[in-house]
């Protein structure tokens, strides 16, 4: 513990240090609130509100994770589709990749009007649309980047291609699938802060933000930033969590282990 | 030769298709009997792999026809007849060793014992036994060759097909799988082609070696090796042994009149 404790000191130091300096500047120069509150403020914010933030917190996190799903699943099985059948490739592959050029954000007020601007499904499915293109293309290298060998010493033993799926191209697959759900983590909740500032529910992080903005409460809107960010984190890290669990023999992990 | 296990007659293999055709090989007239180890050598390109893989199955002649087992190569392909060894292991890092080498084995839906008991007495006879539960990651890359090699065996097939399958290796580490490997073939019968370019290595091995020349690829010469069987690290100290190096060296270099055709293994 004291080991680990030593390894993370400097960016431990770091972190404080900047805070300590973002307070005294403020001090110092007399810097309006408006502009940048302290941390002291933000801190205050924080547990002055501390439910309600947890609730906002927990309502984009939804979002943000029924959009994950939403978008993953459907990645997932087109891109099993294109590299099963090179017919479906042709057909589908051209869309994606056009729709990966489409800023997603823009179709924001539409989901507002297809799905119920007050309904958590029109930003799940911003970002579900959000997502879809990263996972959908990692998936499908990991599936088609496969080393020749192993799919000739699957022939050789008159493998189906059932076989080569499940046992070749799938595990080969995941490390790719891990590092797509582990950026769109990120992604997913940008994409449903985001789609929440288009308008929708007052108890979310986006339109909490706008509306403590506006009212001047910047101290609030920092303290539900340092909620996204805490949200985010933890996010990617149960994402990580589950990588470690389920692929122990990747690369990353074995680094991991001999650090 | 109603005893061969391969036969390959009249095959031509060209790549390609109009002008940009390349021959890889061409007439080529091999027999190998029940229990032979048969090297091809020769020089890099001369189609010694391609024959090793028209042999297995995993590309077709352009001309001629291959018999394995009095079968179509395809058909042997299907009953499982093969087992092959690349340079490179070619281990799935997402299966332990016991895993890999069970490989074949689910692929063929063996049941659950069947497979384990396979794979563990397939690792004795490679002598990795303690190293079930390992990744290949944490092993060697002489021991992740001789997984490989336990993988090949571990559903018994007739015909063990190896494309250089030590070449990656280190020369100490190489001269002691070769060993190994001899022991192998003399406790499981088992017939082996094996792809190489080290006359020292081919001669050492094989009970025939079958010389190549350069693109496109013919079978120059199958020489014998009537060394004294079981061979060890005294045969390399052998002045026959020698002298089979040489005869396969100037062989290569062309020094006698190339022959075309018909070259048989004679029956060992």
């Amino acid at each position: 513990m004291s080991k680990r404790f030593a390894y993370n000191a400097p960016a431990v130091l770091v972190f404080v240090g900047v805070l300590g300096l973002w307070e005294l500047a403020v001090r110092a120069f007399g810097i309006q609130q408006f502009l940048l509150p302290p941390p002291s403020s933000i801190a205050g914010a924080f547990v002055e509100h501390f439910d309600e933030l947890v609730t906002v917190g927990r309502n984009t996190l939804t979002e943000a994770v029924g959009g994950l799903l939403i978008g993953g699943v459907a990645a997932l099985v087109v891109a099993f589709a294109i590299a099963r059948w090179a017919t479906a490739s042709r057909a589908l592959l051209p869309f994606a990749i056009a729709a990966n050029s489409v800023p997603i954000i823009a179709f924001a007020p539409i989901m507002n009007n297809w799905f119920g601007i007050l309904s958590p499904l029109s930003k799940m499915m911003v970002v579900a649309v959000l997502v879809f293109f990263p996972i959908m293309i990692n998936t499908l290298r990991g599936l088609t980047l496969v080393d020749q060998g192993s799919l000739e010493l699957m022939r050789s033993y008159a493998a189906t291609e059932l076989a080569i799926f499940t046992k070749v191209r799938l595990p080969n697959a995941l490390p790719y699938i891990f590092t797509a759900f582990k950026v769109s983590a990120t992604l997913s909740l940008i994409g449903a802060i985001v789609a929440e500032y288009f308008g929708g529910s007052r108890s979310a992080l986006g339109q909490f933000i706008i509306t403590e903005a506006a009212f001047f409460r910047f101290a609030n809107a920092w303290a539900a930033i340092v909620v996204a960010s805490v949200v985010s984190i933890a996010f990617f890290l149960i994402i990580l969590a589950i990588e470690r669990v389920a692929i122990p023999w990747h690369t990353s992990a074995r680094i991991a282990d001999s650090s | 030769m109603s005893d061969s296990v391969v036969r390959v007659r009249g095959v031509d293999k060209v790549f390609g298709t109009g002008t940009d055709k390349t021959p890889a090989l061409q007439h080529i007239d091999l027999e190998i009997p029940k229990g032979a180890f048969v090297s091809l050598i020769g020089p890099s390109g001369c189609g010694k792999s391609t024959l090793l893989r028209l042999i297995g199955d995993l590309t077709q002649p352009s001309v001629g026809a291959i018999d394995v087992n009095g079968k179509t190569a395809h058909r042997a392909r299907l009953d499982r007849d093969y087992g092959m060894v690349f340079q490179a292991p070619v281990l799935f890092d997402w299966r332990t060793v016991q895993g890999n080498v069970e490989l074949p084995l689910e692929v063929s839906a063996k049941d659950k014992a069947v497979r384990a008991a396979r794979a563990r007495a397939m690792l004795a006879l490679v002598e990795l036994t303690g190293f079930e539960r390992r990744y290949p990651w944490q092993l060697s890359g002489g021991m992740q060759q001789r997984v490989a090699i336990a993988r090949a065996l571990s559903f018994e097939p007739a015909i063990l097909l190896m494309d250089e399958p030590f070449g990656a290796l280190d020369e100490m580490t190489r001269e002691r799988l070769n060993l190994e490997l001899l022991r192998i073939w003399k406790q499981t019968g088992t017939t082996i082609v094996f792809v190489t370019h080290s006359i020292p290595e081919a001669v050492f091995l094989s009970t025939h070696v079958a010389v190549m020349s350069a693109r496109p690829g013919r079978i120059l010469e199958v020489i014998p090796v009537d060394l004294p069987q079981p061979r060890n690290d005294l045969t390399r100290e052998d002045e026959r042994y020698f002298g089979f190096i040489k005869r396969v060296r100037e062989r290569l270099r062309g020094r006698d009149v190339a022959r075309p055709g018909a070259a048989e293994v004679a029956a060992s």
